[in-house]
């Protein structure tokens, strides 16, 4: 690996050249790395004269399965155990078994649309929550991120810009967004500014109900939606153009082909986004959890605040219970991704 | 409806400006205000005084009141604009009686300081002055927080995080992508359907036994909790895997021919050729990493250990929230990101649509 041509002309090596460093940089990790990789095969290549070049294949897999093992299918297989005990010691084996004491805890209910009636009544006001706005988030998210993705897709200028505008906040972390948002949603903030400069009375956004609702449902959105626009926009790009052609021969109105030829097209694209977004909308978290905090009362409680108060944040933890409700949660979420699947293989199939 | 059709096409014909683009380009227009506006006002926000902060109506830019050093005042004096006898003069002010601001022509300031004589101090209603202000920006939001509190401590925190947790993402997966997709041996197929199986699994529905294991193994309150648990991602071994499965195996036959290792063979020819899906799976990674917010929250709980994000959230949920520091902190937070998508937008992008990759 030489950097420098032998060619360079002479006064252009007297001088360091800005792209000089970014070769140093490079060659400095490139030769870290190869000593590494080196250093390793001095005790790699034995084990390989051990077990033969084939059985190899189980060293490579062997540090992903050793954590992927310990942090996500052990925990997996306990929080069924766990979700059957109860106590206040952490440590499974410091606890009672009680069978299906906790969902029975959670599912007594005099009438499940109502909170009120049942036991624990967090629960259930955290699931009606989280539907209310899984259904608003995720529809209008869905419709939203359509338009754009279309609008996206015409001949229009910089259009790389306004992909890119869409797409920003996607990488905003959650903490951030809740932040922007609480500081613009706030009694003396920008929106309230506006509001009483057009003459209206300032709202205090966030200590009413249905406002808190509505906002924390358009933050996600805001928040999320570039991420849809830009995988529908990819499933329109792979709409052949001939299509179209042929549509307007045949003397297809513009809505027809939209109808007809767009909409099936992107369907099962149109299907993989519905689903992901379900997916996400149904842990909706820590934007919520800093923009609001849940409130006012118990308006923007959802599932996974109910499981992390209940299992953590409380002062006596009921982590039997919190893991029984992250059950029902994963059981909602592995139905989800079944469809998906499903989807996915139909469309591989296609 | 003519006007909304031609929205609904693919392409639409002519280059003639029709109605149809100026509705294009208004939607776009709102796009990029109600997307770029309220990350605009924020950092506009951060280099404004705790004063100004609660001024309302809200000025656009950052200001501060000009001030004037005067003989005899121990303190910078703040100056007014005020109309004397039809007669507009600028003017500092010593002190306020309830609703009369006594002033001074810091031109002519008084003999005495501590005794102005009535020609000396002007008796003006606190209605008819109007402060002299010059832009500025309050760059101690930025400085402070991070002196008094712990800031410095976090961001050192999420970059150690981010660093480490991306490196060993990259390795073990690309390991474990290079086994699947170059090597035939018994129970691949099951190992690759039970990754399949999990790559919808998200952590929100494991904490309590997650937060077990950490605790038995002696990782809770450690950055090790929070970096182990996520390295073994399914997205990033499926995107690999599937990444690697072009590169041809008769690539990999001729270096074993030559003689070379089973490991040489992973760190010299098929981990410089994934090197695509490598990058974006590092991108993926960092942005996860940096944002990552309720895992942290629960395996942290000394505030010297804290990330940026568990920190800030900390700092908000204070009663009195001093929106001063959390703003300047709010854009000292979103900045990395920022400046990793300003370079690398197209790549992002490009990334997502291919792959699927949850953001």
């Amino acid at each position: 690996m030489s950097h420098t041509p032998r060619s360079a002309p002479i006064a252009k090596r007297a001088q360091l050249q800005p792209g000089d460093l970014g070769h140093l940089v490079k060659s400095v990790f490139l030769g870290a790395y190869n000593a590494l990789m080196v250093g390793l095969e001095l005790v790699i290549n034995p084990l390989q004269r051990l077990v033969g070049a084939r059985r190899m294949a189980y060293f490579f897999l062997l540090p992903n399965m050793i954590i992927f093992g310990v942090f996500v299918l052990f925990p997996m297989l306990l929080n069924f155990y766990y979700s059957g005990t109860t106590g206040t010691r952490l440590m499974p084996q410091d606890r009672t078994w009680a069978g299906l004491a906790n969902y029975e805890h959670l599912f007594r209910c005099g009438n499940f649309s109502q909170p009120n009636t049942c036991v624990e009544d967090m629960f259930w006001r955290a699931a009606h929550n989280t539907v209310v706005f899984v259904m608003f988030q995720v529809g209008g998210m869905v419709l939203l991120a359509l338009v754009t993705a279309v609008i996206l897709n015409r001949e229009i200028v910089a259009r790389g810009f306004f992909r890119s505008v869409y797409f920003y906040p996607v990488l905003l972390s959650p903490v951030v967004v809740g932040l922007i948002w609480k500081w613009i949603l706030q009694r003396f903030g920008l929106l309230n500014a506006v509001l009483t400069g057009l003459g209206g009375e300032p709202i205090q956004f966030l200590l009413d109900r249905d406002w808190a609702t509505f906002w924390v449902i358009l933050v996600s959105i805001w928040a999320q939606m570039g991420f849809y626009t830009l995988i529908l926009l990819a499933g329109l790009q792979s709409i052949p153009a001939v299509l179209y052609e042929a549509g307007e021969i045949d003397g297809a109105n513009v809505w027809q082909r939209f109808r007809f030829i767009t909409l099936p097209l992107l369907m099962p694209t149109l299907f993989v986004v519905l689903v992901l977004a379900l997916i996400r909308a149904v842990q909706v978290f820590d934007q919520v959890f800093v923009l609001t905090g849940g409130g006012p009362g118990t308006a923007t409680k959802y599932m996974v605040q109910y499981i992390y108060e209940t299992g953590f944040a409380n002062q006596i933890p009921r982590r039997g219970l919190a893991s029984a409700a992250s059950v029902l949660l994963g059981m909602v979420l592995l139905v989800f991704t079944l469809v998906q699947l499903w989807l996915g293989r139909k469309s591989e199939a296609a | 409806m003519s006007t909304l059709r031609n929205f609904l096409i693919r392409k639409r014909g002519g280059s003639r400006i029709d109605i149809t683009d100026a509705l294009t380009y208004l939607y776009l227009a709102v796009g990029t205000l109600v997307m770029f506006g309220p990350v605009l006002w924020v950092v506009l926000s951060s280099f404004k005084t705790q004063a100004q902060l609660v001024e309302f109506p809200p000025r656009l830019l950052p200001y501060a009141q000009e001030t004037i050093v005067v003989d005899g005042y121990d303190e910078p004096l703040p100056l007014y604009r005020v109309v004397v006898d039809g007669e507009e003069r600028v003017l500092a002010q010593i002190r306020r009686v309830g609703i009369e601001a006594h002033m001074i022509d810091p031109e002519n300031p008084p003999a005495d300081p501590a005794r102005p004589t009535d020609a000396e101090r002007i008796r003006v209603n606190i209605n008819d002055r109007e402060p002299i202000e010059r832009l500025s920006l309050a760059l101690e939001n930025y400085t402070e927080p991070l002196e008094k509190f712990r800031f410095a401590t976090y961001l050192k925190n999420s970059v150690i995080v981010t660093t480490v947790a991306t490196i060993i993402t990259l390795v073990i997966n690309s390991m474990a992508a290079f086994a699947l997709s170059k090597y035939r041996f018994a129970g691949r197929d099951a190992v690759f359907v039970l990754i399949i199986a999990t790559l919808m699994i998200p952590i929100s529905v494991i904490l309590v036994p997650v937060f077990l294991v950490i605790t038995q193994l002696n990782m809770n309150n450690t950055l090790w909790g929070v970096i182990i648990p996520g390295a073994a991602t399914p997205t990033g071994v499926f995107l690999l895997r599937q990444y690697m499965l072009t590169i041809p195996d008769e690539l990999l036959e001729s270096a074993r021919i030559d003689g070379a290792s089973e490991w040489r063979i992973y760190w010299q020819i098929v981990l410089p050729l994934a090197r695509p899906a490598l990058a974006v799976l590092a991108i993926f990674s960092v942005m996860w990493r940096w944002n990552d917010f309720l895992w942290p929250l629960i395996v942290l709980s000394r505030s010297e250990l804290f990330t940026l994000q568990v920190g800030l959230n900390a700092f908000q949920g204070e009663l009195q929230i001093q929106w001063h520091y959390v703003l300047a902190m709010t854009v000292l937070t979103l900045l990395p990101i920022t400046a990793v998508f300003a370079f690398l937008q197209r790549f992002i992008t490009t990334g997502i649509a291919t792959t699927g990759l949850k953001g």
